[in-house]
Parts: structure tokens; sequence; C-alpha cells
């Protein structure tokens, strides 16, 4: 019995355990595969290894490699720019945050994705597109210059071969509690075979495997929300257990009870919600992170660019069914043998009841006194410290595997677990693909190597995708010892993303922004935005300064921290252009609105255009909002 | 894609279809023989019957109409 470190997105930073302690426990796996399931897996393997070999011949100019050759359909860009951002974070921890927070955590599906991805397809897609830049960091040097270039590849890079340790460390862990995997096996496997179709077929090969993941990620997690609500008498059955279980309807309401920190559990307000997350936060990561732009990029031409977006958009906003939806059914269906219902907990509680061999907690008094602040009923608590059987405790990040093991037989568990490891590769794979292009063309080429051959750049980056993996195990091994792994991805993200998108929003939008102002607005934000973090974790007191309450929570401080960046990195712009000569209008041509003539498209009858598409995904996400409002 | 080379919606109906033969296959052992996994609940819905025989005919379909060679 013990407990993944905290792996939520959304999870608020609580008092967390030392992971190599939770680590060193051996406990009972959640579920045993049988062969069927390990051929499952084991095919699963051979195939996106396959597909790196065959795709080798086809990646050995830089443009094939590191753009794919340009040539993706709409439909490949767009399910590869979602399937890119569905990785270990995502389905794991936001069936987590659905049972702890319930249908509020959608927001981080909708208003957190959808508007930033049909701006992305519509608005800004033409001058990323038309300027041929590889990269977003490739874009601030042809608007801003080598400065801005630089500052946002080193950040990037760092960022992603993080983020990448990350997910592999997320994904050994998984591994380890649910099917008892060994975490080195795990780590070595899944960033071998990474490394080897990354690094044998470049982006093109990434971007195959993430549509094939995609597809494996919703044939294998459909089946959860689909035999639930069976289960539990469909949708109505669901939401009257559950009010009857917790007494409370909140868990339903997206926006209901945002009117004051207090009032939901998130401890947000709808303020942050809108302009913190739906703006700072996912304009940020949509429209400039280099990850998922990157597959749009690779489209083959400007409409099947734009299109991608949106056709990922329709994608994004149904993933709640195959998320949130588990982690709400989690809380009427999971039960324990003798069929009470089962209570999810914080991994610091889990950890605080790490049972010895005997079954009783190791720390009886601290094991009591994590129970008492959470909502167990007194028998579960007597249960847990009597070391009774079947009391083990789990958090809330096993929800979804919880629901798997309940439902799914072997060949059909073999298939979910499948559709885990897939969406913990697509996002090692985005992670490490995005790192080797912005390294080799924005670190390596200006900085280090200018005038070498294209086969050199190739070279360099096949060879970048193997240092990449390497320093991400490094990375991942560094996480087990580092306490609180969300703290850590998030803060990266969070202090990086908000400046970003002001530099490349006044870079794309406003004629008057300068070099200068382009490179101190994205620098002294980054150095606000980690002030700010650094500020919080010192004196946790100041959160209430920092999210504007007294009642606001972690997640309230993520997404007001990215809305002040935002803020400062767009007033420093402002003074310093005023200050600053800018470029004259002509340079700016294929860079910024006003000042670039857009290509004329072919034309095509109105169901083809995305602007009759973005029409239909604004009507869905203003009905989805207002049928759960 | 173009061209003669594979499409990834071939790889796709390629992996969709053997995992549903499999799922397939054990999903009508499990229901003629009665054996099925302890613990696993709603095995009256025959699941991996049904969902292995959906993963079979997707693939089989992309199989067909994106095989190596067709012409688009």
């Amino acid at each position: 019995m013990f407990g993944v470190a905290t792996i939520s997105p959304s999870a608020p930073a609580g008092p967390l355990a030392s992971v190599p302690a939770l680590l060193a426990f051996s406990a009972e796996p959640l579920a045993h595969l049988r062969p069927l399931d390990i051929a499952v897996i084991a095919i699963y393997f051979a195939m996106v290894i396959w597909i790196g070999f065959y795709l080798k011949g086809q990646s050995d100019t830089g443009e094939q490699f590191f753009m794919a050759g340009r040539e993706m359909t709409a439909w490949i860009a767009g399910l590869s720019f979602v399937s890119a951002n569905l990785g270990s974070l995502e389905l794991l921890g936001w069936a987590g945050s659905a049972y702890q927070y319930g249908i509020l955590a959608t927001n981080w599906y909708w208003i957190g994705a959808i508007p930033a991805m049909v701006f992305l397809g519509l608005v800004m897609m033409p001058f990323y597109y038309v300027s041929k830049t590889h990269s977003v960091p490739g874009y601030l040097d042809l608007r801003y210059g080598g400065e801005a270039r630089t500052v946002a590849a080193i950040a990037f890079a760092t960022e992603m071969i993080l983020m990448s340790g990350v997910n592999m460390f997320a994904m050994a862990i998984v591994m380890k509690v649910v099917l008892g995997w060994d975490i080195n096996f795990s780590i070595i496997v899944s960033s071998v075979a990474v490394a080897l179709y990354v690094g044998l077929g470049g982006l093109r090969s990434a971007i195959f495997n993430e549509v094939l993941q995609f597809v494996l990620i919703w044939g294998g997690a459909l089946l959860v929300p689909i035999l639930g609500l069976y289960q539990a008498g469909g949708w109505t059955g669901m939401q009257s257990k559950i009010i009857s279980n917790l007494h409370s309807d909140s868990y339903f309401h997206l926006w209901r009870d945002t009117g004051s920190f207090a009032s939901n559990p998130m401890g947000v307000h709808w303020t942050g919600i809108v302009f913190g997350l739906g703006f700072a936060i996912s304009f940020g990561y949509w429209t400039t992170d280099f990850l998922v732009v990157q597959r749009v990029l690779a489209a083959h031409n400007l409409r099947a660019a734009r299109m991608a977006p949106i056709i990922g958009s329709f994608f994004k906003m149904a993933t709640p069914f195959i998320v949130i939806l588990p982690g709400l059914l989690g809380l009427v269906l999971l039960q324990n043998s003798d069929g009470s219902r089962r209570q999810l907990v914080g991994a610091d509680v889990v950890a605080a009841c790490t049972a010895s061999s005997t079954g009783q907690p190791l720390d009886p008094a601290g094991c009591s006194a994590a129970m008492a602040k959470t909502n167990l009923s007194p028998e579960t608590q007597q249960k847990v410290l009597s070391g009774a059987p079947d009391s083990e405790l789990h958090d809330y990040n096993q929800a979804l595997p919880l629901m798997m093991v309940r439902y799914l037989g072997p060949g059909l568990l073999g298939l979910g677990i499948t559709a885990l490891i897939a969406g913990f590769m697509s996002g090692m794979a985005g992670n490490v693909s995005a790192f080797s292009t912005v390294w080799t063309y924005d670190i390596y080429r200006p900085l280090i190597h200018k005038n070498a051959t294209d086969k050199h750049y190739v070279l360099v980056g096949r060879l970048s995708i193997v240092i990449g993996v390497v320093v991400s195990i490094g990375a991942a091994y560094l996480v087990q010892q580092f306490h609180g792994i969300m703290d850590y991805v998030q803060a990266l993200f969070s202090i990086f993303i908000a400046p970003l998108l002001a530099a490349i929003m006044f870079g794309m939008f406003w004629k008057r922004a300068t070099r200068m102002a382009g490179f101190l607005g994205l620098f002294t934000g980054i150095l606000f935005s980690a002030g700010l973090f650094v500020w919080v974790k010192l004196n946790p007191a100041k959160l209430a300064i920092v999210a504007l309450s007294p009642d606001a929570k972690p997640m309230a401080e993520n997404v007001f921290r990215a809305l002040w960046a935002f803020c400062f990195s767009a007033i420093v712009i402002i003074v310093v252009s005023l200050l600053t000569k800018p470029r004259p209008v002509a340079e700016l041509d294929g860079l910024v609105y006003g000042a670039t003539k857009l290509p004329t498209e072919e034309w095509v009858p109105f169901y083809k255009r995305e602007w009759f598409w973005a029409t239909a995904v604004g009507i869905i996400f203003v009905v989805l909002n207002v049928m759960v409002w | 894609m173009h061209g003669s080379r594979i499409p990834i919606w071939f790889f796709i109906g390629l992996l969709l279809a053997v995992y549903g033969g499999m799922i397939l296959g054990y999903g009508l052992y499990e229901s003629t023989t009665g054996n099925f996994a302890p613990g696993v609940q709603l095995t009256e819905l025959h699941t991996p019957v049904w969902w292995g025989a959906l993963l079979l005919v997707l693939g089989l379909v992309y199989l067909f109409k994106y095989r190596p060679g067709k012409t688009k």
C-alpha cells in the first residue's frame, strides 16, 4: 500500500511524502496481467518501433526530419496536435481531479483549451505558417531578433527535457502501482522505444505514432465510462447517487459555484478561470508552446494548418468523456470487498498510512492524524489502523486504473494498459521531438555551428534525441529525490508560458513592438513569474496576495500567477516599445498582422472551410457549458 | 501521406484488426466456457465479444481502404 506522488495537473500541492520512501515499499499491485494482455502490450511496442524503421528512409533532410516534410493532412496534424498533449499527466491526473473536484475539472478541457485552439487556427496560424519558421523561438528570431529567440529556446529546451523526465517517472510509478513493474524496467523500456522511433523517423514518426496512440487511447479507455454509466443507471443515476453519497450537487456544476473562492472545492474564482486559465495559461500553451504548434506547422498547406487545431478542438472537447467521467463514476462505483463505498484520499494520507508487513500502519499516530483531515468514516479509519484485510487506502490518481480493473478482463485490460502507456509515450515523444528541433535550429545552429550542411543538422537532430532521452532519464531519477513533482512541472510551465505569450501576441499583432521590447518583456517576465513562485514557496501566506483571496488554494495561484506574469510582460513590452525605435513596416511582411498580405487560398465549399467548423465548435462549446453550468 | 508510401491509417487498421481478433477470440472462449476472469464486473454483457468485433471490423475497413498501392 503506497501512494503515487501527486501527478494531477490540478492537484493542490499538499504535504507530500518522500517519494523514495513510497517507492521502497513493496505492495500488492492493483492488477495482474495475463499472457493475452502481455501480447497486446508487446504488439504495440513492436508496431511503434516498426513505424520508426519504416519511416527512417523518409527522414533524410532537415525539412523531412524536423518538419515531417510539411506534408501532413489536416486530420493527421490535428490528431497529433491533441495527442501530443494527452500524456501521462492527463489521463490519470484529471480522472483523480474529477474524483476530488467533480465536473469543475472540465474547465481545463473546455475554456482552458477550446478558445485558444480555435484562435490558433483562425488567427495565428497564417503568421506561423507564412513565415516558414521551424519553431516558435524561430518566429521570435524573425520578429524580434536573436536575443528573444535564445531566451525562449533555452527555457523551452530545458522545460521539454525536464517534462520528459517527469512523464517517464510518472509512467514508471503508475506501472509499479498498477502492475507491480520495476521502476527501472519501465523507464528503460519506454525511453529506448521512444528514442528509437523518434530518432529514426524524426517528427514524421512522432506524428504517426501520436495518431496511432490517439486511437489506442480512445479504444482502450472508452469502455470504462460506457460500462460505468450502464452500471450507475446512466447520467441521472450517477448524479442521484453522488448527491446521495456526498450530500452536495456541486460536483455537477462548472461555473455556478465559482462566484467566490470559498464556495468550490478547488478554491478558485471565475475571474481566475476565465482570465488566468482561459487566457494566460490556455493561450500560452495552445498557441505558443512549440510541443503542440510543431504538429500543426507540419501541415501540407495553409488551409490544413488552419483546420488542424479546429479538428483537434472537437476531440479535446470530447476528452472529458474518457477522463473526467471515470473519475465521477469512481465516486459511486468503487467498492471495497464488503460492498461498502471505497473512498480515495490524497497521496499524503496514503503515504502516512504506509503499512508494515503485518498490515498495520508503520506510524499509527501519523496515519490517524492524516486520516482525521479526510472524510473517511470512523469505521474505515479503524479498519486501516487495525490493518484489516482489504483496508488499504488508494489515492485519487488511482481512480482510472481502479475503474479499469473493475471492468476490463484479459485482453481488454491489456488494451487499457496499452492506452496508458501510449499516452505516456506520445507525451514523451512530443517532448523529445520538439527539444530536438529547438536545440538544433535555435541553439546549435545560431550559437554553436552556423554554416554546416543540412545533413550535419539532421545528424545533430538525431543525436540530440538520444542525448535528450538520456538527460530525461536522469531527470526522472532526479524526480524520485524531489518532493512534489507537480509543483516542479507546473512551476516550469507557468513561469515560462505566460511571458512567451505576451511576446508572441504583441509581436504578431502590434507593429510598434520592438526588438528590445520583445527581449526584455520575455526575459523580465520569466524572472517576475519565477519570483512570484519562489515568494509563495518561501511564505505560503503570500498566496492570499497573489490569488487575491485568503480562501484561495494553490490551483488559484497557478492561474493568477500566469495572469500577472502576462500583464507584467505586456507592460514591459509596451513601455520599452514606446521608448525605442521600431522596425520599418516593410520588414514585418509575413510576421505581423496588418503588415502581411496573406496568400489567397483556393476556393472550397463552405463545409470544408475553417470558419464553418470553428462556428460549429463555438456552438457546441457554449451548449456544453450551459448544460453543466 | 501520398503515393506508394504506407499511410498511417493502414498501420492503425492493422493494429485494430489484430487487437480486435485477439479480444474477440478470447471473448468467445470466455462466453462459451463461462470461464470469466474473477473480480471483473458486468461479465454478462460479454464486452470482449462486441468490443473485439467492433475493433476488428474497424480495423478491416481501414486495412482495405488504405492498403498500400491503392491510389487515392
